[in-house]
């Protein structure tokens, strides 16, 4: 049993409920994560996801191009053939802010995505696949002709 | 002609101009390609006179299948203006609602509707 004053625990509970009411409407489920998204290193941005080490994995499978003339659009696929991937992460290494993109896959949605980023030079982009609460990754390199973040 | 030019260099600068939505079905799976019309700087783009233009971009956006949340993403700069995504539903049929909406780093939202033909 609880020591918890019960009359506390309710209006703690009450403010709860107050103050999701107010902020769920306005906010996606998952929030912006600001701090692994502001992070300048990808191995700062790895550290605010909570991914403190991931297996090289060929069942994380990147579709990029080798060579991107222009690098403010550059097409990148992924698929995770790894079992029940609950999340995809996009981490484009030599860019300003590494992390690009995280997605989150419910039942039903195929762990794939395909989107155009930018980059602002050549760089390794790494993706790292969450399933069963473990991390699996895989990086390609792809070169930049022309950068996507001066002009 | 020019009236019609004007008027679509407005629409490409316009927030509220729905996002492009193409689905399609094949068995039970569900290609879904999106284009949001967007300009995702990065507020370390100058402009021509030299000044930082600010950063301005899509933080969150969702793909929901009759009110239920399937894709749920969180994106940085680092996404091309105007951003174009796929993803791949299963279990799904003609005449479910697809929905997509995002929520940018000033707040600004956008959300469309679509019936899966």
């Amino acid at each position: 049993m609880s020591a918890m004053n019960p009359i506390r625990r309710t209006a703690i509970r009450a403010a709860a409920a107050f103050t999701a009411a107010l902020v769920l409407p306005l906010r996606a489920l998952a929030a912006w994560n600001k701090e692994a998204f502001q992070a300048k290193t990808a191995a700062e941005a790895l550290k605010s996801l909570g991914i403190a080490s991931s297996t090289e994995s060929k069942d994380v499978v990147i579709d990029a191009p080798q060579i991107a003339e222009n690098g403010a659009v550059v097409p990148i696929e992924i698929t995770s053939n790894v079992p029940n991937t609950k999340s995809i992460s996009i981490v484009i290494e030599k860019n300003p802010f590494p992390l690009t993109a995280k997605f989150d896959f419910a039942e039903g949605a195929v762990p794939f995505v395909k989107v155009n980023v930018k980059l602002g030079e050549s760089s390794f982009v790494r993706v790292l696949a969450e399933a069963g609460g473990k991390f699996y990754s895989a990086s390609k390199e792809v070169k930049v002709t022309i950068g996507g973040c001066g002009g | 002609m020019r009236g019609l030019s004007l008027l679509g260099a407005d629409a490409e600068t316009d927030m509220a101009e729905p996002m492009k939505i193409r689905a399609t079905l094949k068995g039970d799976l569900c290609d879904v390609r999106v284009l949001m019309v967007h300009p995702m700087e990065t507020g370390l783009r100058k402009d021509s006179s030299g000044a930082v233009v600010p950063a301005h971009f899509i933080q969150e956006m969702t793909v929901k299948i009759n009110g239920k949340l399937m894709v749920d993403g969180q994106i940085s700069q680092a996404v091309s203006r105007n951003p174009v995504f796929s993803f791949r539903l299963k279990g799904v049929k003609a005449g479910d609602k697809l929905e997509i909406a995002w929520l940018d780093s000033k707040g600004e939202r956008s959300q469309t509707e679509a019936a899966i033909a």
